[in-house]
């Protein structure tokens, strides 16, 4: 291959890592500064997608209405997509987090995770909805008249990393503030957090549709750089599984630890792809499975042995305090 | 609509296989399995290595018996399915959740591994079977009966009704009867007061993991038989499970039992309206309704 080929390859390595590194920075706040066990991230994923591409594509008319069936098309530009896709994704949280904060840990991880199968469902059998498994295409990418289509990937990259920085730059603030200081101390006692007046399922709350606002945007940087979304995209082990590795991996409660597990994971995910070279013929196919039960086996590995992660957590909570 | 409630009921009691076991495990070991969806794959798929794999190998004839769709080999892999299983459930505790449990990780880490655990099992299901649909015996469904109010039945699954029936009682009287089903109901109701009654509480780990291992195989083994094998089976067993599960209130194995055949009754019911791959979501949404309006289940106390 030769070099061009070779960077237009690390550039959409670099995209796609960015995005999920995105998602790992949602999945911090509420797991690593609160520890909201959400294992349906694969549903804000989805919904996240699907909320921009109806948000910035016009609904089909004459005769592509015929062949894709979508329930509206707002034609909006890709920075309402973004949050559009952020505010319905916040909303799902809240009416999640409604019956089920108040209850242990593992409500919410089941509720979660049933929210991500239903809605997965949902796009996949209602046509009047989103063109069901067909799924929705010809979403528009921002600047794409700037340069030659064959470098936009360039510019996507810059804004994938600009949108990551920014939310980046938004937790550690946040994280930093006495609201992030309350998200902690819920995280390590929240009988003594409850004691001292704070208001628990307010603040569970708070983070729980924050963090998934993030993987809102998260879903629709997704949407905006493949194009073309169908509902077999957001299974539970490429929307799911995934980012928990790499959250894991890079050290929960870091966000710097999210973004490097993000792409750390994605490297070895990429890299095993090598792997496919060296199996017999007749398990080429089942390739995936195998990369896969590697990441499964490294998750358990992590969770025995570092739990921690690679950064562990950044123990300052205050600028003033060393 | 009666046809489709004795569906309800066959699906149910293989859902109450599962949810009996989760419900002893979320119970006694306290954490919720998210893998306990694939050990339900993990029973169905060693059964099919044994029915179409060694069986037939050393010679075990093919035949089936009367109006049931199996035969001999059926018979032999069933309990060495389940022994198998509840082998690996304990293997996967040692290997582990043991370790986790010992460096004092809580419960989320445990629920976390075993969403680890869960992919792990699909894995491996996949890279042996790959992902297409698998049947125990290959040729057309045997012909229903007909009883009474024009329910069709399959002769199959009114044996699946009464291995589940056999296996319950087994379980009931293990529970109630034995010194260790009696250690094991002691340490669900209280952990602190059964290990200073000197219960060895990691035998009793291990003891839950068989069981809840066995019949969650028992259970895969039945859906196969009544439906098809598929390495998602188990996953799209596990949001049923848990909705049974909390219905029945957690460690509860009888609530757990009438959990399961509420769900499975509404999920075939629901087939009537909606269509029939939003078993998972109408699960879902009863599982919803309870935590709004009893989260401790219909046996919790208040």
């Amino acid at each position: 291959m030769e070099l061009g080929g070779i960077i237009a390859y690390l550039v959409s390595f670099a995209i796609m890592a960015g995005i999920y590194a995105v998602f790992c920075l949602g999945l911090n706040i509420q797991w690593g500064y609160t520890g909201l066990f959400n294992i349906g991230i694969a549903g804000f994923f989805c919904i996240g997608a699907y909320a921009t591409a109806m948000i910035t594509t016009p609904k089909p008319t004459g005769i592509y209405a015929h062949y894709v069936k979508q329930l509206f098309g707002l034609n909006l530009p890709f920075i309402t997509g973004l949050l559009g896709a952020a505010i319905i994704c916040g909303i799902i949280a809240f009416l999640i987090g409604f019956p089920t904060l108040k209850l242990g840990e593992d409500y919410l991880a089941i509720a979660t995770l049933g929210i991500a199968e239903t809605f997965r469902l949902i796009f996949n059998n209602e046509y009047w909805l989103a063109n069901g498994p067909r799924g929705l295409m010809g979403l528009p990418q921002p600047f794409d008249g700037l340069v030659d289509a064959k470098y936009y990937n360039y510019i996507y990259l810059i804004i994938v990393v600009i949108i990551m920085v920014v939310i980046y730059l938004l937790i550690e603030r946040a994280i930093r503030s006495p609201w992030g200081r309350v998200l902690r101390a819920v995280r390590e006692d929240e009988v003594s957090a409850g004691m001292s007046g704070k208001n628990i399922f307010s603040f569970k709350m708070q983070s729980l549709v924050f963090g998934a606002m993030v993987m809102g945007i998260g879903g629709a940087l997704y949407a905006h750089y493949t194009k073309s979304i169908s509902p077999a995209v957001f299974t539970p082990l490429y929307g799911t599984f995934i980012i928990w590795v790499m959250l894991m991996a890079g050290g929960s409660g870091n966000n710097k630890g999210a973004i490097l597990g993000a792409y750390a994971i994605w490297a070895i995910w990429i890299g095993t792809t090598f792997l496919t070279d060296f199996l017999p013929y007749t398990l080429k196919a089942r390739a995936p499975y195998i990369r896969f039960l590697l990441i499964g086996i490294l998750l358990e590995i992590i969770l025995i042995y570092r739990p921690q992660g690679i950064f562990g957590e950044e123990k300052k909570v205050s600028k003033l305090i060393d | 609509m009666a046809e489709l409630i004795v569906y309800g009921i066959v699906l149910g009691s293989i859902i109450a296989l599962g949810a009996i076991g989760l419900s002893l495990v979320y119970g006694i070991i306290r954490f919720a399995n998210f893998a306990h969806g694939d050990l339900m794959s993990a029973g169905a798929y060693v059964a099919l290595f044994m029915v179409t794999g060694v069986l037939s190998w050393i010679g075990v004839p093919d035949n089936t018996f009367g109006p049931i769709s199996f035969g001999w080999r059926m018979v032999i892999a069933f309990p060495i399915s389940m022994a198998v299983v509840a082998v690996v459930a304990i293997l996967l505790d040692r290997i582990i959740y043991q370790k986790l449990r010992t460096k004092g990780s809580g419960p989320v880490m445990l629920a976390m591994s075993s969403l680890g655990t869960s992919f792990i099992i699909r894995m491996v299901i996949l890279i042996i079977w790959g992902s297409d649909y698998r049947f125990y015996r290959p040729g057309l469904m045997r012909p229903a009966l007909e009883l009474p109010w024009g329910i069709k039945i399959r002769p199959d699954q009114i044996l699946i009704l009464f291995v589940v029936l056999f296996l319950v009682v087994l379980l009931h009287l293990f529970l109630k009867r034995t010194k260790m089903g009696k250690a094991m109901r002691a340490t669900a109701d209280n952990m602190q007061l059964a290990l200073i009654s000197g219960i060895d509480t990691e035998r009793i780990i291990l003891w839950t993991w068989g069981i809840g291992g066995a019949l969650a195989a028992a259970g895969g083994i039945l859906y196969g038989i009544d439906v098809q094998l598929h390495a998602r089976m188990g996953w799209n067993f596990l949001i049923p499970l848990f909705a049974a599960t909390i219905l029945g209130s957690i460690g509860n194995i009888y609530g757990a039992l009438i959990g399961g055949l509420t769900i499975g009754i509404a999920q075939q019911v629901s087939t009537a309206f909606l269509l029939p791959t939003y078993k998972i979501a109408v699960a879902f949404v009863i599982m919803i309704l309870i935590l709004l309006i009893r989260p401790q289940g219909i046996f919790g106390k208040e």
